[in-house]
């Protein structure tokens, strides 16, 4: 059976499934288990109101559960496993780890990713938000950069390829090298520690139409009595950028700069397409999927290292949405 | 605000030349895959994309026969066409490998040993030697070839390096993998929504912390569940993977947007004997609508751009390749020099990804904001 066949047939299945699921156990529910008729009516209804929820919620749960709940747990058993998976070593997977100079590399780029990736995004995004704001063809200019949100790690890290490239006649980068009269053309992924920061202005290409879209928003939700106070207090644009606008959306900077730092550390497409970790690019997702099928002890360790450096995001992110809940 | 005094101010132009400036910038990158893919591979690697445009200057190479020397009394000699007939237009010329292009058409070269040749731009040549000319001399020289643009890498790349097949395979991960999570997740937020039980804050919580998960925790112990359980790297591996992976961020989004919904119409209903199961199917989900669209993009360009995933769930073989595997897997290792092949690749592969990022922008930037703004 053609994959495409079986893909169609799935959504069948899948699609059915679950109206299938959702109506019959509703309504075994309401027919069968808890009938509103009888000796105690009323009872009975409360009593499936009290059950429907878990109807409502339980395949959700199920995958998510099985899906994300489980890995966190199960990747950390593993990591304590050597390689086969037969042997407990205890934490000699973190041991070793962190002795390799290979991992000592890949933290340390993955650090300055952090570091730099999301400040880098988040500042052009909100450059461009201020000045497309009152553009008449602002938002043509604003869904043009916008753009590389639709594309791939894999065809982005193609694109700058060719930007890259090593020949003056492909790579825009040593084009204008040439043009301003370097003899020899420079593969710009091959100089070691600067080739981390060309990697990085892929994703930065990528993300500035995120960060721009939101900080779009939130200016647009700034009262323009603020505004228009500043402005009549003689502020100049400066002023009133730095000194009304930004501190009244500082709350969605962070929203924006911690997504686009989480999306840091799962992206491993690019390293892995434009250097394949070589050159001293490393960082921990390629590092990990360079152990994946080899040895998943150390794997694991090092998945469950992002997970240690994800945590005080995903803290604060539960803090959040607790105190918005109340 | 624009009547306000001052903010129409000298800065108009400086905004608008560097909004421009900033755009550019942005799109050059794409242009230049776009319009590389379409030039012929000679080329791509003869001038830059941005030249192209522009007449080529190739460079290429001829042997003259050494019998055809004739012998004037001071000079040997060979007068002929490097065209041998045909049209072309020398530019430059030269007669040594080191620099080929050293002379303009019409010059006459000082080689080495007191020979010399002369190269017209009609392709005419004369070739003097002072001695007898034992091995046929080579003439290095440059012609204008006009550009050419054509859907040959594309047809190279869909027709004989099984993109064809890549392409079908993306479309076959997707398209379960953006639907089925959307039913199961509605349901999910109804309930997480306007439901009320014990443990709903709790669960809640739960999803906001399961949406920053690192994916890469569940790879090692959801293949080994998958051998263990015989689904294996499958196509239906990857579509459970990709629905577990969605579900944090559509319930999230989902139960965020019905939240919103307005309290009476549902209070209503019920009062009317609606059943949860019917205000659901015939009220919250008609009006969730633009949510549903919105996690829908999300979740249909991130499952067609995907790399980790289908690298981890799906066979290693070559048939069930999705396309980006293929590029970073196959084709940049061997066609890694092939620019044109390249290109028309990753131009197919970003092609689909763009028109639904076009035509439904709205749906998409709607998303991102409840995603993230509060």
């Amino acid at each position: 059976m053609s994959p495409l066949v079986q893909g169609m047939l799935t959504i069948v299945i899948g699609v059915g499934g679950c109206v299938g699921y959702f109506y019959l156990s509703n309504l075994i529910l309401d027919k069968i288990i808890f009938p509103a008729k009888g000796d105690n009516p009323g009872i009975n209804i409360n009593r499936a109101n009290l059950v429907r929820p878990w109807l409502f919620l339980f395949p959700a749960m199920a995958a998510l559960g099985l899906y994300l709940v489980y890995p966190v747990v199960g990747s950390f058993w593993r990591s304590l496993y050597n390689r086969s998976g037969d042997d407990f070593i205890g934490f000699g997977n973190y041991q070793t780890m962190f002795a390799d100079q290979g991992f000592q590399v890949a933290l340390f780029n993955n650090f300055l990713w952090v570091l730099i990736v999301p400040a880098g995004a988040t500042f052009l995004g909100l450059l461009v938000a201020q000045l497309t704001d009152r553009l008449k063809w602002g938002n043509i200019a604003k869904s043009l950069i916008f753009m590389p949100m639709a594309i791939s790690f894999v065809g982005a890290s193609l694109i700058w390829k060719f930007v890259y490239a090593n020949n003056s006649d492909i790579g825009l980068i040593n084009a204008l090298r040439d043009f301003f009269g370097a003899s020899e053309p420079l593969d710009v992924l091959q100089v070691q520690f600067w080739n981390n920061f060309f990697l990085m202005i892929i994703l930065i290409w990528i993300q500035t139409g995120f960060a721009m879209v939101i900080l779009s928003a939130a200016l647009r939700g700034i009262p323009e009595e603020t505004v228009e106070a500043a402005i009549i207090d003689g502020a100049n644009p400066f002023q009133v950028f730095f000194k009304i606008k930004v501190p009244q959306i500082m709350g969605t900077i962070v929203v924006v700069w911690t997504t686009i730092t989480i999306l840091v550390l799962k992206v491993f497409d690019i390293v892995y397409t434009m250097t394949g970790g070589n050159f001293g690019t490393e960082i921990l997702p390629s590092y990990m999927m360079s152990y994946m099928f080899r040895d998943d002890g150390r794997a694991t360790a090092v998945a469950f290292v992002i997970m240690i450096i994800v945590l005080p995001v995903m803290i604060w992110n539960i803090r959040q949405a607790r105190a918005e809940m109340r | 605000m624009d009547n306000i005094a001052g903010t129409k101010s000298s800065l108009g132009w400086a905004v608008n030349i560097s909004v421009v400036f900033l755009v550019v910038l942005w799109l050059i990158p794409t242009v230049g895959l776009l319009v590389s893919s379409f030039r012929d591979r000679d080329q791509i690697t003869a001038t830059g994309w941005w030249l192209s445009p522009f007449a080529v200057e190739q460079n290429y190479q001829v042997s003259i026969p050494a019998e055809e020397a004739r012998n004037d009394g001071e000079f040997f000699v060979i007068e002929g066409n490097i065209f041998s007939g045909g049209e072309g237009e020398v530019l430059r010329f030269g007669g040594r490998r080191a620099a080929p292009t050293e002379y303009a058409a019409g010059e006459t070269a000082d080689l080495r040993r007191d020979r010399t040749l002369t190269l017209q731009a009609n392709g005419d040549f004369v070739y003097r030697n002072p001695e007898e000319i034992t091995r046929d001399p080579n003439i290095y020289y440059s012609t204008a070839t006009p550009p050419s643009f054509s859907l040959d890498n594309y047809r190279t790349i869909l027709f004989s390096n099984n993109m064809d097949v890549a392409f079908i395979n993306t479309f076959t991960v997707t398209i379960p993998a953006t639907i089925i999570p959307i039913l199961i997740a509605a349901f999910a937020a109804y309930a997480l929504a306007w439901m009320d039980f014990r443990g709903r804050g709790f669960l809640i919580a739960m999803v906001v912390g399961l949406l920053v998960v690192p994916l890469q925790l569940a790879l090692v112990p959801l293949l080994q569940l998958h051998n263990q359980v015989g689904i294996g790297q499958s196509f239906l591996g990857i579509w459970l993977a990709h629905t577990g992976f969605g579900l944090p961020l559509a319930i999230y989004l989902l139960r965020n947007y019905m939240v919103g919904l307005p309290r009476d119409i549902i209070e209503s209903a019920k009062v009317d004997g609606a059943t949860d199961f019917q205000v659901f199917t015939k009220i919250v989900l008609p009006l969730s609508f633009p949510a549903l669209a919105s996690f829908a993009i999300f979740q249909f360009l991130w499952v067609w751009n995907d790399l980790l995933v289908a690298k981890v769930f799906l066979p290693s073989t070559a048939e069930s390749w999705v396309m980006t595997v293929k590029i970073a897997d196959d084709l940049l290792g061997s066609r890694g020099g092939d620019w044109g092949i390249l290109a028309g690749a990753a131009f197919i592969s970003i092609a689909v990804p763009l028109v639904v990022f076009f035509t439904m922008q709205r749906y998409l930037v709607r998303g991102l904001l409840a995603g993230s703004v509060k």
